[in-house]
């Protein structure tokens, strides 16, 4: 109840993985951990969609629809009568877009 | 230049005769771009571009010049780190490598900071393999070793990077201010591999979210003075408020994990001494009353939520399947709300100028 951030669109096909650790590496919100013999999916509900882990698998064991959870960008694509998904966020774009709020994430900043 | 002869004696020096193709010694070196010298002083002018950066003052302005920097004395078997062209991230590595030798590659991302460059790919494969290229660092460098800052993931493709330029990402921490630690040991720990969204962290957001609000805020507030007298402009300014700065500081602290009604929970407590104030208005008929009471609590709520909805953004953990889900159950109910609560406030408005109350 109340918490729309239970599902996503994470999925993870363990068979293909090789171990590589990258996913683990990448991942902010440790949704995959070490395991002896793949990655395992240790907080799948964590997952925020950033898409780091499907971009660094080598073997494509990941699949994930990234993007940014803003609903700034979302309400103002859907105002615009574009589609909220391929609203890539309008970072870099005019005052007020999106990522002008976003590009003062601190973690973003002090993550170098 | 000076700069040029010190990247081709940088060069020849360390790999004499290796076969690369930007670093062959004895072919035209002039090409190469220089290496500019920075350190890690954070001087009175870089906090006052921290400050401006945060106040959403000249958004695109807080850049510094891509290319390759040096900080210390780095040689050829210094490492090498990625950083984005944004003052405040760029200026987080510099401060954190005091008393480090190093090289910092500082990637175009337009004034960007790393995790939201990375998120729209200007912080990402092709930049970093190009600029990789550009600076010669093949030539510079001994290792084959670059360090990319972990939030830079979401653009970076580890195993493509190598594949073009060959050089292994290595992925370093989140927060710039573990970098020394990182490069002591070698290794991130789980905890400097986890983003977190401390107080500290929230409350520097208020600024720009305040400023990104503010006119819109001054014009309803100056209607309101009007249309609704003195409470009334104190309840617009107190629902932009409790939207943009107490509810980032209170996140955590809400009940429920959705931003809509985490903002709807805060906004009807913000509106209940605006209800209780109104109600208490002298000389109106008890219906009259009733309306002016209930206004503020449809309204308020509306709005703060969703202010608190477009915090999202801002955040470090949502994803987009949620806030579509959000933004589908619960913008209806804000407009509902929204639209209701102005209705209401005009029947009174209306009956006032009508002499009914």
């Amino acid at each position: 109840m109340f918490d729309s951030y239970e599902k996503n669109t994470l999925h993870y096909h363990k068979d293909r993985c090789i171990n590589c650790k990258r996913c683990t590496q990448v991942c902010p919100h440790g949704v995959f951990a070490e395991g002896p013999e793949h990655a395992e999916l240790a907080r799948p509900t964590a997952c925020m969609e950033c898409g780091a882990c499907a971009l660094n698998c080598p073997v494509q064991a990941i699949v994930v629809q990234s993007g940014v959870g803003c609903a700034w960008a979302m309400i103002s694509a859907a105002l615009r009568g574009k589609d909220m998904d391929s609203g890539e966020c309008s970072c870099g774009g005019a005052d007020g877009s999106c990522c002008g709020v976003q590009e003062e994430k601190s973690s973003c900043r002090e993550g170098k | 230049m000076a700069a040029d002869k010190t990247v081709v004696s940088a060069c020849c020096a360390s790999s004499p005769g290796q076969d690369t193709p930007l670093c062959s010694c004895g072919t035209d070196h002039s090409t190469l771009p220089e290496i500019r010298t920075t350190d890690s002083e954070i001087t009175i002018a870089n906090q006052f571009d921290h400050f401006l950066a945060r106040w959403g003052i000249n958004r695109m302005g807080h850049q510094v010049e891509p290319g390759l920097c040096r900080i210390g004395s780095p040689t050829a078997d210094s490492p090498v780190l990625a950083s984005a062209n944004y003052t405040l991230s760029f200026d987080a590595v510099r401060s954190a490598l005091a008393g480090f030798d190093a090289y910092i590659l500082v990637l175009d991302t337009k004034g960007i900071n790393v995790w939201c460059a990375a998120g729209k790919g200007t912080f990402g494969t092709d930049e970093l393999v190009t600029r990789i290229e550009t600076a010669g660092l093949a030539g510079i460098v001994n290792h084959r070793k670059i360090i990319i800052p972990q939030l830079g993931a979401p653009g970076i493709s580890a195993h493509d990077v190598q594949r073009r330029s060959g050089f292994k990402v290595e992925y370093g921490p989140v927060r710039a201010r573990d970098l020394p630690e990182y490069l002591k040991t070698g290794k991130a720990t789980p905890e400097m591999r986890r983003v977190q969204f401390p107080v500290r962290d929230r409350i520097v957001l208020a600024p720009v979210e305040l400023v990104h609000i503010a006119l819109p805020a001054i014009i309803i507030a100056a209607v309101l003075w009007f249309l609704a007298g003195p409470v009334a402009v104190l309840a617009a300014i107190s629902a932009v408020v409790a939207g943009t700065v107490l509810f980032p500081v209170l996140l955590p602290f809400i009940p429920t994990g959705d931003f809509s009604i985490k903002g709807l929970l805060l906004g009807g407590v913000v509106a209940i001494p605006f209800s209780a104030a109104f109600a208490s208005t002298p000389a109106l008929p008890s219906w009259a009353l009733l309306i002016a009471a209930i206004t503020p609590l449809l309204i308020m709520p509306a709005v703060i939520a969703y202010l608190a909805l477009n915090f999202t953004g801002s955040t470090t953990f949502t994803s987009r399947t949620g806030v579509r889900k959000e933004i589908f159950r619960y913008i209806p109910v804000m407009a509902f709300m929204a639209v209701s609560g102005i209705i209401l406030g005009i029947v009174l408005y209306g009956s006032r100028l009508t002499g009914v109350i």
